[in-house]
């Protein structure tokens, strides 16, 4: 009973809003697990962007004489079958790993946006055909549609980014479109209805920007996934195949043979994808709570 | 109830043909030549052309089409490039191994997430459910091989406790009949075989079904708190019923419903997720063997297995619907 009475006199005493985003804002901060993947997260951006500032080495090229080199304090996380420095190696694959898996979520992000934005905006006959197209799409599961798209299109990263990126349109554009059908009766589209707002301004303007919530806690939690995703096709050798770039998954694959004798080969990279996805996870989920408090308990 | 199964059914049929003609055009209009896929880089413009001849690939695209999914509706999925063995045939051999794999991680996620999502709803923000959530964080950002991996270091490698790699022990010479390792044994009488077969599952079962278990774990906890702080729950709890009565027929039946939906939506990502897995174990599934045939630019088995894989993946979500319409009447009237 207390409960129901404290939620009651909440809005009361709470200060006036000072827009969903700035509020969204502040509550996420003050949320401890999203601190942490803020922190996670933050700690490979930096990895990523210092990384010849963090680390001497070059990441494609090593001395065949230091191969197979445990941790020590000349190599923090030891060396590669090539004499490569795997630290220098983790740190340029967190950019790589970082800009795949964030432009095949713009990437998923646009397409879906495109196509939820068509079908829940036009509807009718547009919206049926469409979704039928989107139901096609979520009939593949995700990797498998993108191991096919990799497969057809060839290794490489532009390829990766558009796999992963279709892979996740139709789940993007199915959630928008369900944003936007339930915000066709709200009150003030039909109010700008009412007063002659073209159908296109109506969308861009008034039911986009408040269908767009949802789809950034996704965005979001997609992050996670997408780095999984990408580490995943390099492990299964569809990766970007280019022996200058390191990528997390292929490190892997490349060193799951040494895993009695060298084991920190596959523990490193192991360790920052799953960081890097916790952080975008626990981020996600902040986000989703700062963005609709009900869901705090 | 029937009209709505009827419904369900007319409405596959769309997906199936936009799927079927995706397919296709994937296959014959990426770049990249099946003939040279065969042939090598350095074959002849006239043995092009005969391959091109035999495989059809020289007739207009839409009778190619034509040709396809009537050779489909006959149950011809075309054959293998690399050896011409038909890939229904391979699919269906390889086919029951990815079944077990699927439905032991099924048993693993299901069976551990229900329980530990209830756990969780019944002490919100208590430890215990500090210590599920940590977990089922994990379960969702821990990618399936370096799960894979690290079981496989540490049970296999380190402890000696369980196999790493394959179904079954071949010393052990167990004939395959249904080729579903841990039948066949039963079908044997051999008990030494069936304990072996179920050892090879636990690693890949539980790699495979993490990412589940943590979806079903999470769904299953919100869901049961969702239903807790119903009215009707207090209602029922202030008649003076009795807890186990109040969880099993007022809290559970209506949590039911969320975890349904997901459990068959998680299907299709166990098909997916077992291409990932079958590469870890060397499990002779039907993901290995799809990994093996993109590695050979096998086109039709490629093509050709997504489509099947995605036939179960809508067949599993119908009979998901139709258990969720069961379960809810509301649905049907819809």
């Amino acid at each position: 009973m207390t409960v129901g009475a404290a939620s009651i006199s909440r809005p009361v005493r709470e200060r006036a809003s000072r827009g969903l985003w700035r509020d969204a804002g502040r509550r996420l901060l003050r949320n401890g697990p999203a601190i942490v993947g803020l922190v996670c997260i933050l700690i490979f951006v930096v990895g990523a962007l210092l990384a010849p500032v963090l680390s001497s080495y070059d990441p494609s090229v090593g001395k065949l004489v230091d191969r197979m080199k445990p941790p020590s304090p000349a190599h923090l996380m030891g060396t590669d079958l090539l004499g490569r420095d795997e630290f220098a190696r983790v740190l340029y694959g967190a950019r790589l790993s970082l800009q795949l898996g964030t432009i095949s979520v713009v990437f998923g992000l646009f397409f879906g946006i495109v196509i939820g934005a068509a079908a829940g905006g036009l509807g009718g006959k547009v919206d049926a055909l469409l979704m039928r197209i989107v139901d096609v799409l979520l009939a593949i599961p995700g990797i498998l549609l993108a191991i096919g798209i990799v497969a057809w299109l060839g290794r490489g990263q532009i390829q990766i980014m558009l796999a992963v990126g279709v892979s996740y349109t139709p789940i993007f554009a199915r959630l928008l479109r369900g944003s936007l059908l339930a915000l066709r009766e709200a009150d003030f589209v039909l109010a700008g209805r009412s007063i002659g707002a073209s159908r296109l301004r109506l969308l861009v303007r008034h039911m986009l920007p408040n269908a767009l919530t949802p789809l950034i806690v996704q965005a979001t939690l997609a992050l996670a996934t997408a780095i999984i995703d990408v580490a995943g096709l390099g492990f299964l050798g569809l990766g970007p195949g280019d022996p200058r770039v390191a990528e997390w998954g292929e490190m892997l694959t490349d060193s799951a043979r040494f895993l009695q004798s060298a084991p920190y080969l596959i523990f490193f990279p192991a360790a920052a994808i799953v960081i890097s996805a916790i952080g975008f996870n626990l981020v996600g989920d902040g986000l989703r709570e700062a963005l609709d408090p009900r869901l705090r308990r | 109830m029937l009209k709505y199964i009827v419904r369900r059914l007319i409405g596959a049929i769309p997906v199936l043909i936009g799927l079927s003609i995706i397919l296709f055009l994937f296959v014959r209009l990426l770049p990249g030549d099946p003939a040279i896929a065969i042939l090598g880089q350095h074959a002849t413009p006239a043995l092009i052309l005969q391959v091109h001849q035999s495989l059809g690939l020289d007739l207009p695209i839409w009778v190619q089409y034509i040709d396809y999914v009537g050779g489909l509706l006959h149950g011809d999925f075309g054959a293998s490039f690399i050896n011409g063995r038909p890939v229904l045939e391979d699919f269906l051999l390889r086919f029951p191994a990815t079944i077990e794999l699927t439905v032991a991680a099924l048993i693993f996620a299901v069976g551990l997430g229900i329980p530990l999502g209830r756990l969780a709803a019944r002490h919100p923000n208590g430890w215990i459910d500090g210590i599920v959530t940590v977990i089922s964080l994990f379960g969702i950002s821990v990618p399936i091989f370096v799960l894979g991996y690290t079981m496989v270091f540490i049970f296999a490698v380190q402890l000696h406790w369980l196999p790493a790699t394959s179904q079954i022990d071949a010393r052990l010479q167990l004939p395959l009949v249904t080729n579903f390792v841990v039948i066949d044994a039963i079908l044997a009488g051999r008990p030494d075989a069936l304990v072996d077969a179920l050892k090879h599952l636990v690693l890949p079962a539980i790699a495979l079904g993490s990412i589940p278990f943590a979806i079903i774990t999470r769904i299953t906890r919100a869901s049961v708190l969702d239903v807790t702080n119903e009215d009707y729950v207090r209602t029922a709890r202030a008649k003076g019923l009795t807890e186990k009565r109040v969880d099993s027929r007022h809290i559970m039946r209506n949590a039911w419903l969320p975890v349904t939906t997901i459990i068959g939506l998680e299907v299709g990502g166990l098909l997916g997720g077992a291409v990932i897995t079958e590469t870890v174990f060397s499990w002779n599934g039907v993901g290995s063997w799809v990994v093996d045939a993109i590695q050979n630019h096998d086109y039709f088995v490629v093509q050709s297995s997504i489509l099947i894989f995605a036939l179960i993946f809508l067949v599993v979500n119908l009979v998901v619907d139709i258990g969720y319409a069961f379960l809810n009447p509301r649905i049907r009237y819809a």
